[in-house]
């Protein structure tokens, strides 16, 4: 007979935590890691999209259009792409990594360690919005050398910025969390936020469409997102920018509840 | 007495009509070495994944070391270390970045001393930087084992740990884990190799269609369940099988028995039934015959 059934066993007991928050605090850093060691498809790459954008635009454009009166499109255009990067990169970061994990199955190393679902939901989170700003920041400081760009109010891009990101790091989590396979991530990125970010007046003021598209455009809510951003920098927008922070502010309340409420239930994650 | 490593008790789990545990009741006390067996679709898995909080049961409790998974998962968590089935690991980062990271998810991030002792056990030191795409699939599979140790976990759960392991490594990985019992580690295995369950767990329970069909010390499973057997070639195999035996290839015939006394009766009544004797070997009761044995019974 095996001897172990036998014997009295020593008691051993489990490796104390350090700290209530270290385990978050490695969720996200393994988060930030895992985008960091490939920055130059994560980070350059879009920085390098997003100036391809100002470039032809500003090249077919500058001299025909000006918004808000007196402002350049060139400088009207910047703040809208650095936007649009935030936001396409802390969508991609979250359902990237999810569904990657999904896929190959090593999403099991985060679910078996004694992580809270509001631990997981928001170090996913954090990191995507960090990839989104870092991004973000990149389009900002290299256009800047080449186009001229006020910045009348930082905290109010900064606050714009942070809740654009953690809005699209949200849907990122639900799309990684719904999709089974990268065919139904595509179609959510392509059939959903990419429309959405295009036709929210990233390229365009909203003044300058007709009116059914004008009124349209109000039930877009990163229409809001851009529209607050851009108000940071130019101190003039489409709408008020109070109205797009509670507009975003409530967004992101409703998409987190909607997130937390996925997670906690181990929606596709525990069956 | 002390609280049960792992309790279990009334536990069930259906996905749509399919009923992968059926009110499953299981205590492993501290210190076993336990086998969990059955064939595919049994339930293995299932009741592993639902003690380590991946599958949510329909109904029932289960607790490590005292912590019910779900209300205390924090500490239950805590005192379990799982190895998967599947070969499944983080194509972004190298061994030892893998572990650390492990290491923190259960809120130790100073653990380096730990994780050199672990890497040095499993032969892994000299992989510690390479990338886990770099390895090649029974260092992977040790990887595995580093990872689920990297909190130093009272009860550990292995599932199907060497499937698809060459023979070398497999011996190396069960001197690990036996070390790891005696040092008062409560290991929990599920295995196709019954010969290996048979040889390392003290106590074995068989599952069938979601339910426990038996449990028992290893020793008196072999007891209630296993015959002995002889085997005889002859030269005129169905005078044996007339005698009670069953044909095997070769013109070899397998009488079963319950005591050695009964050979040497046997053995007349086959010079008597003038079967012709050629070769004869004994054999042992084993795990895979009790097996075959309850998997028909129930």
């Amino acid at each position: 007979m095996p001897e172990s059934f036998s014997r009295a066993a020593p008691r051993i007991e489990p490796m104390a935590a350090e700290s209530p928050l270290a385990g978050f605090r490695t969720l996200l850093f393994k988060e930030v890691l895992r985008f960091w060691k490939v920055g130059f498809q994560t980070v350059a790459a879009p920085v390098l999209n997003a100036l391809l954008f100002l470039l032809i635009f500003s090249h077919v454009l500058d001299r025909h259009v000006t918004v808000y009166g007196e402002v350049a499109y060139t400088s009207f255009l910047v703040p809208g792409l650095v936007m649009m990067s935030v936001l396409q990169n802390a969508f991609a970061n979250s359902s990237s990594s999810l569904i990657q994990s999904k896929i190959t199955g090593n999403i099991i190393f985060v679910l078996l360690p004694p992580l809270s679902y509001r631990e997981f939901y928001a170090a996913y989170v954090i990191a995507s919005t960090l990839r989104g700003l870092m991004v973000g920041a990149g389009v900002l400081a290299v256009s800047a050398a080449f186009v001229e760009v006020p910045m009348a109010h930082p905290l109010w891009v900064l606050g714009f910025a942070v809740l654009g990101g953690a809005i699209l790091g949200s849907l990122g989590v639900i799309a990684g969390i719904w999709a089974d396979k990268f065919d139904q991530l595509a179609a959510f990125q392509n059939f959903l936020i990419m429309p959405l970010t295009m036709l929210s007046g990233v390229f365009y003021s909203i003044h300058s469409l007709p009116q059914f598209w004008q009124d349209v455009s109000h039930f877009n809510p990163f229409f809001f997102m851009i529209d607050g951003f851009r108000y940071g920098f130019f101190g003039q927008s489409d709408t008020s920018p109070w109205l797009s922070l509670g507009v975003v502010g409530l967004c992101f309340v409703l998409l987190a509840a909607l997130t937390l409420a996925m997670l906690a239930r181990g929606y596709k994650l525990r069956s | 007495m002390s609280t049960p490593a792992i309790r279990i008790q009334g536990v069930s789990k259906h996905y749509g009509s399919l009923k992968a545990l059926g009110g499953v009741d299981l205590e492993v006390g501290q210190g076993e070495f336990f086998g969990l067996l059955g064939p595919n679709g049994a339930g293995k898995t299932t009741l592993i994944s639902a003690l380590s909080g991946l599958v949510r049961p329909d109904s029932g409790t289960l607790a490590i070391m005292g912590h019910d998974v779900v209300a205390d998962y924090r500490n239950a968590r805590r005192n379990l270390g799982v190895v998967p089935q599947e070969l499944v690991f983080d194509p972004f980062f190298s061994v030892r970045e893998l572990l650390r990271i492990q290491s923190g998810y259960f809120g130790i991030r100073s653990n380096d001393d730990w994780i050199d002792e672990i890497l040095a056990s499993l032969d892994l030191t000299h992989k510690a930087g390479a990338n886990m795409r770099m390895l090649s699939g029974g260092m992977k599979r040790r990887v595995l084992v580093a990872q689920a140790l990297v909190h130093r976990p009272p009860v550990i759960v292995l599932d199907e740990p060497t499937a698809g392991v060459d023979v070398e490594l497999r011996q190396g990985l069960w001197q690990f884990i036996r070390k790891l019992n005696r040092d008062g580690h409560t290991i929990v295995l599920t295995t196709h190799y019954l010969e290996e369950a048979e040889a390392l767990c003290g106590r074995i329970a068989m599952l069938k269609a979601g339910r426990i069909v038996a449990l028992d010390t290893t020793a008196n499973l072999l007891r209630r369940f296993a015959t002995h057997s002889l085997a005889v070639r002859l030269e005129h195999p169905g005078r044996g099988v007339e005698l009670g035996g069953s044909a095997g290839e070769g013109g070899w015939v397998d009488f079963a028995f319950d005591s050695y006394t009964e050979v040497e009766a046997l053995l007349a009544r086959l010079r008597e039934a003038g079967a012709g004797l050629v070769e004869m070997r004994l054999g042992e009761p084993d795990l895979e015959r009790v097996f075959v044995e309850v998997m028909n019974r129930a």
